[in-house]
């Protein structure tokens, strides 16, 4: 009321500039102040009665239940080597770190584990992106970081230091397309892919190229940003192509969101998609209309092998649920650390590095798994079905 | 053409969401010339309320009218209470100072509601029960409705037009516009100011409330920080028609609701947050009073 000597619509358009700039620069930004000096390549991470291993992971947030699963198998492999004694006669010690499934947050939490807590190697992240952020840190200050699950090409490729056990979305997509034109016989296929995702993109992107070298054609290219709810408007214009399929190729919130709208709108083609569908959140929100829609995973825990087995029901027994696809990878993960730990020449960094990097044919849950030249695992990849709110298990894909 | 129906009938779902939103907006900067915020992260604890008494009383077991109507009230009455607070602890102890003043406040409590939103709800999306299901839809051809979204646009035109008629035509809401017109004054004319600025929080608060829910059936994933962009484009929607002015602010909301499906259905899909962005720029650059804004002559 006091500076009413402006006229009103002049004022009142500055206001709300100021506003939008005001809301704008303080809800886009998050803690991440840390800066990166003050790390270096220590080793006391191994001195003492511990070893002391971080994890970087998405306990809270969009992606909440891959963070939790992958934090569930790399406790449980870690208690198992605690309790047979440890390991070089020491105890192993997680530190974990939350990074509510934000790059930057991700990035923030590697530096702490770093820097602060002195860990000699880093399990983390699930999602790409979150990878992606952390890597660089992890290079320069020479500490080994191992992703369980996170499949981009482009995380290892940030830098000698970085590795994965699982494989990677050229090969995933390869199995989605090969899955579409082998299994389900067919050749329309239109896709709707999160452009905020590497993982998303990259993968959108392989299937595209497997999908057309095997005969099939792209009819629509669709995307979406992750913070969408409604996806009609994109599914409108991919029913007008009327495709056999439809490539999903997001994360579990947004997919089950899609599956519904999918439906509603009438249309019946399969949606297919990557291990980002692999949370029991995704059948809680999409409910019946995922029905008869297929996923590429890292493993099936309907599988009889031995060690499956043995693992789900380790695992069942402690957490009263069945292991997904992130637990057994963070398991796996978790268990290539420790066994490098063991051939490493000395607790060094650098010496676990080359044990990583040597590793080959280890008997993992989700198979036998050898680290090739550019630091990724390849393994064969399995497809999954939605029946009856369950992924039952439908085809091996091999590499 | 089907498919232009159905993006017509898309686009008017989601314009009345946002409609319902802007409206908050609107009342509130039409007392007191302020912006609220806050509005967006209202919608979410409205959704978030609705959340916890569907799994308080039980309702998804039985899902009705009723338990719909349920989810509804308590949405409503628990987003009033907070726009209440909102307007009593925060915005109240500034009515004199300088406006800038209060804008700020209001960011804050965005971003307080918001952050304790992440604690206490927790930061992971949550699955919002269906209290209300539909035997299949309504199917013409190739033309789909899901009976939801007309259900949102019925709510939505219904909530709306009795606040209009609670504006223009009772006493309140001629103590409402008084008000608006003029606080000192209206205050001399014996309308107690003070207490129709927090009756106007909580209208406001409670469509957003409702919102909340209706949002929540049919795009069943709520999660703390579902009102930073809903909210951000109903405030575009409501500077679109005219900011102060409560029918612009419904044709605001339809405009950028459709517009925002024809742009993602015909062209650019990850161009739809922008839009209301360039949309708001172009309205403050060449009418800044809005579509249906009124310019006023400032008496000094």
């Amino acid at each position: 009321m006091k500076l009413q000597n402006l006229t009103r619509p002049n004022y009142f358009a500055k206001t709300v500039l100021m506003g939008a700039m005001f809301s704008q620069a303080l809800s886009g930004c998050n803690p991440k102040n840390s800066s990166l000096s003050g790390i270096n390549a220590r080793t006391s991470a191994a001195t003492g009665n511990t070893i002391r291993v971080g994890e970087v992971s998405s306990l809270s947030g969009s992606e909440a239940t891959f963070g939790l699963s992958t934090h569930r198998g790399i406790e449980l492999a870690f208690d198992e080597i605690n309790r047979n004694g440890g390991i070089l006669g020491k105890k192993l010690e997680l530190v974990t770190l939350d990074d509510r499934s934000k790059p930057e947050e991700a990035a923030t939490a590697a530096t702490k584990l770093i820097a602060d807590s002195e860990v000699i190697a880093v399990l983390g992240e699930v999602a790409s992106s979150r990878s992606i952020a952390m890597a660089p840190i992890a290079q320069n200050s020479k500490t080994p970081m191992i992703s369980p699950s996170s499949t981009n090409p482009r995380v290892t490729e940030m830098g000698n230091y970085i590795f994965r056990v699982c494989f990677i979305d050229p090969f995933q997509g390869e199995v989605m397309a090969k899955f579409a034109l082998e299994h389900l016989k067919v050749k329309k296929v239109a896709i709707l892919r999160d452009v905020d995702s590497d993982y998303s993109t990259g993968l959108a992107d392989y299937f595209t190229a497997a999908l057309k070298k095997g005969g099939g054609t792209i009819v629509l290219d669709e995307s979406y940003t992750s913070s969408d709810i409604d996806f009609k408007s994109q599914l409108t214009a991919i029913r007008a192509k009327k495709p056999d399929a439809i490539l999903v190729p997001g994360y579990y919130t947004s997919v089950g969101l899609i599956a519904r709208q999918t439906r509603e709108l009438g249309i019946q083609a399969p949606l297919l998609g990557g291990d980002g569908w692999d949370s029991p959140k995704l059948v809680e929100i999409g409910g019946k209309a995922l029905e008869n829609s297929y996923f590429s995973n890292h493993y099936s825990n309907e599988d009889t092998a031995p060690k499956i087995k043995n693992f789900v029901t380790q695992f069942s027994q402690r957490y009263t649920s069945k292991p997904d696809g992130m637990a057994a990878m963070g398991y796996d993960a978790a268990m290539i650390l420790v066994d490098s730990i063991r051939r490493s020449k000395t607790l060094s960094k650098q010496d676990l590095r080359d044990a990583i990097a040597e590793t080959k044919g280890f008997a993992a849950v989700t198979g036998k798994i050898s680290l090739n030249e550019q630091r990724n695992a390849v393994k064969p990849a399995v497809v999954l079905k939605i029946v009856d709110g369950l992924f039952r298990y439908q085809t091996t894909i091999q590499p | 053409m089907i498919e232009l129906i159905q993006h017509l009938i898309n686009g008017f779902s989601m314009g009345s969401i946002y409609a319902l939103i802007a409206l908050g907006y609107t009342m509130v900067f039409g007392i007191l010339q302020l912006i609220n915020f806050a509005h967006g992260d209202v919608y979410m604890v409205g959704a978030f309320t609705g959340f916890y008494a569907i799994h308080f009383f039980k309702l998804a077991e039985h899902p009705s009218w009723l338990s719909l109507a349920l989810t509804l009230v308590v949405a409503m009455i628990g987003s009033g209470c907070l726009g209440w607070c909102i307007e009593r602890l925060a915005y109240r102890p500034l009515r004199k100072s300088p406006r800038i003043n209060v804008l700020i406040t209001a960011v804050g409590v965005s971003l307080f509601l918001e952050f304790a939103g992440q604690l206490f709800f927790g930061a992971d999306p949550k699955f919002f029960p269906q209290v209300l299901s539909f035997e299949g839809d309504w199917s013409f051809n190739e033309l789909k409705i899901n009976p939801l979204q007309v259900l949102i646009f019925v709510v939505s035109i219904f909530l709306m037009l009795a606040l209009d008629w609670m504006i223009y035509r009772t006493r309140l809401g001629r103590a409402m516009r008084a008000t608006s017109f003029n606080l000192e004054y209206a205050s001399l004319m014996g309308i107690p100011t003070d207490q129709v600025i927090s009756l106007t929080f909580v209208l406001g608060s409670t469509l957003a409330g409702a919102a909340g829910v209706l949002v929540g059936l049919t795009y069943p994933k709520i999660d703390p920080l579902m009102g930073v962009l809903p909210g951000l484009k109903a405030f575009v929607a409501a500077v679109l028609g005219g900011i102060g002015n409560v029918r612009g602010a419904v044709l605001g909301a339809l405009i950028l609701g459709l517009s925002e499906e024809f742009l993602v259905g015909y062209g650019a899909p990850t161009f739809r947050d922008a839009l209301a962005f360039g949309l708001l720029i172009m309205i403050l650059l060449f009418k800044p009073t809005g579509l249906l804004g009124l310019k006023r002559a400032e008496k000094v």
